[in-house]
């Protein structure tokens, strides 16, 4: 025996080592979110090569800002020069979009249209990878101490990067949207269709969920739809670079990310988000159509229904006409008459715009005079529930343009008024 | 003067050539660890640098210097886990810890038989490792945990090649902590 034993003394040692990691392996697959001494051995790790590459980036850092900043000047002035004039582009161009905003502000506000505002921000700088070619995790130098919590958004001025999954005291490990376990929301910019970007093992990013009958087209611009509670809604993430029939009527849309993941330097962790209504003060006076909008019928009761049958019932109609991907509900199509604004909604807006309703009496419309401006009328209220996510937005032409041929339509404006008493309750999704 | 004569079964070596080296204790520490800091460094300024494996070149290196299964195995254990460690979530910890043992297991033994100083050598055998470790790897990923990893054979005969090239380099450059 003891002769076998020293025979095989190495096979035997293998065999222990190998069976020891195998059973490490086993559990971690069995209970993969209790972690115990298995956190315990990727703390040491990290704790172990993370400060080097923290000091090895700091000193290359400290000697690069010397250099680019006394040393290396070399284009500096004409750089100076280009940016000053691209000032002054920007200041033109920033007038002219300034009113579109403050439009689209007062929208919102009418509507109770919450929206995600980066409140809060670190700046972070990338010290290292996993180094391996299956794992695309990347680590920060910032951590707990600085604010960090797992599942916070790191994103660059050019698009996301990915959130955190891990943090210790001074660094923190960032899962990168390319990773294959990573799932982003995101969305098209401009047909809205939403699906979720998924990475690949070899280093791709995907578009999954789109179903294959929609035109999708290479070039489009993807951006982050919010429904992951991650990102803010609207983010840049790339854009398509091809799209192919995939499997079970979903299209393979895939996707190149605007940030360089493979070349990172510096990063923001969104450390606050704030779900507020936007600022208004600075917007001027309300304009008449802004009021009448929001006085005009909106979502109505059911028992007004069987009153009149006058309008289309809550929850019942999707007014932009709804693509798979989309959720409908909660839209309402109101029919109005010309000269009539109309506060229309899109999907899902009974979750947090809440109804629209008139004072009792007071729903009849009259055409306002061109540039009049109104205040407020004390009884047009509008009630909003708590925002989950935010809700499309159509505009009034789009309403009036794709009516919802589904749904019983609106009373014509000259019909008798229907009392509409707001009774505050939210439309089911 | 630690050099140490290894018991002659069947090698196709001469007794010279099986010498058995050792290390200092420093660099036994310092070296697996400056290369997997290497390595998690220079891809986050690189990603393609990923495909060269420098903690696997090392475990080869101790193993085939050393001729010794044990150390080997040992010596893969304890490198891959640090790696596995310093992986995602998508990695669990074991898979490089299992693909090193067996690398400086098989390394080391196959130092015992043949001459592993000459440069020829070294790069056919850092070649064969580096297949032999991306097919455990594989097999232990997609075999063991169901992991949706890709294998290509251009790839892996490609980053091979890179490997096996760098592993000419830097055993070279080891050499010089040897102490025999």
């Amino acid at each position: 025996m003891e002769t076998l034993l020293g025979r095989y003394r190495n096979l035997i040692v293998l065999a222990a080592i190998l069976f020891a990691q195998l059973i490490a392996l086993a559990v971690q697959v069995k209970r993969p979110t209790q972690e115990g001494e298995i956190r315990l051995i990727r703390v040491w790790a990290i704790a172990a090569v993370t400060p080097f590459e923290r000091a090895v980036v700091h000193t290359q850092n400290f000697f690069h800002d010397k250099w680019t900043g006394y040393v290396w000047l070399r284009g500096v002035r004409r750089e100076n020069d280009d940016l000053k004039a691209e000032i002054e582009r920007m200041k033109l161009e920033q007038a002219r979009l300034s009113e579109d905003a403050k439009m689209a502000r007062r929208i919102q506000t009418l509507l109770a249209f919450k929206e995600q505002y980066i409140d809060q921000t670190v700046a972070a700088q990338v010290i290292g990878t996993s180094g391996s070619e299956q794992s695309r995790v990347l680590y920060i130098d910032k951590g707990s101490n600085d604010g960090l919590k797992p599942d916070m958004a790191v994103i660059t001025p050019t698009g996301i990067v990915g959130k955190i999954v891990q943090v210790s005291a001074n660094s923190a490990q960032v899962l990168p949207i390319n990773d294959q376990l990573s799932g982003v929301g995101a969305a098209l910019k401009d047909s809205r269709l939403q699906g979720i970007l998924k990475g690949a093992p070899n280093g791709t990013t995907t578009l999954q969920y789109i179903m294959s009958d929609e035109p999708v087209k290479p070039g489009e611009t993807v951006i982050t739809s919010g429904g992951d509670r991650i990102f803010p809604k609207g983010l840049l993430v790339g854009t398509v670079a091809s799209v192919e029939p995939g499997k079970d009527l979903f299209l393979n849309i895939r996707v190149i990310p605007s940030a360089r993941l493979d070349r990172l330097e510096e990063v923001l962790v969104v450390t606050k988000i704030e779900e507020k209504l936007p600022d208004t003060k600075d917007l001027g006076p309300i304009r008449a159509s802004d009021i009448l909008g929001e006085r005009l019928p909106g979502v109505p009761p059911p028992d007004a229904n069987a009153a009149g049958g006058a309008t289309a019932p809550a929850g019942a109609g999707n007014v932009s006409g709804g693509s798979p991907t989309k959720p409908a509900a909660g839209g309402t199509a109101t029919q109005s008459a010309p000269n009539t604004a109309v506060g229309s909604m899109g999907p899902r807006l009974g979750a947090s715009a809440g109804a629209v309703s008139p004072k009792p009496g007071a729903t009849q419309a009259t055409k306002p005079a061109p540039g009049a401006t109104l205040t407020k009328l004390p009884g047009g209220t509008t009630t909003a529930t708590p925002a989950e996510r935010k809700p499309s937005v159509t505009t009034p032409a789009q309403t009036q343009a794709t009516p919802n041929t589904d749904q019983p339509k609106a009373p014509h404006p000259n019909a008798p008024p229907a009392t509409q008493p707001n009774t505050g309750e939210t439309p089911p999704q | 003067m630690t050099t140490r004569a290894m018991p002659f079964r069947g090698s196709y070596t001469s007794r010279e050539q099986m010498a058995a080296y050792e290390f200092n204790w420093l660099a036994i520490v310092l070296i697996p660890l400056l290369a997997i800091f290497v390595q998690a460094f220079f891809t986050a300024k690189l990603r393609w640098l990923a495909i060269v494996d420098l903690p696997m070149m090392v475990v080869i290196f101790f193993a085939v210097a050393r001729r010794n299964p044990i150390s080997g195995c040992v010596t893969g254990a304890i490198i891959g886990l640090v790696q596995d460690a310093l992986g995602g979530p998508a990695h669990p910890i074991g898979m490089y810890g299992i693909t090193d043992t067996i690398i400086g297991y098989l390394a080391s033994s196959l130092g015992v038989k043949i001459d592993v100083d000459n440069p020829g050598t070294r790069f056919l055998i850092v070649y064969a490792f580096y297949a032999i470790h991306e097919g455990v790897y594989f097999g232990v990923g997609r075999g063991l945990l169901r992991q949706p990893l890709l294998w290509s054979w251009s790839h892996v005969a490609i980053a091979a090649l890179a490997n096996a090239l760098v592993g000419v380099f830097l055993f070279r450059f080891l050499d010089r902590f040897k102490q025999r």
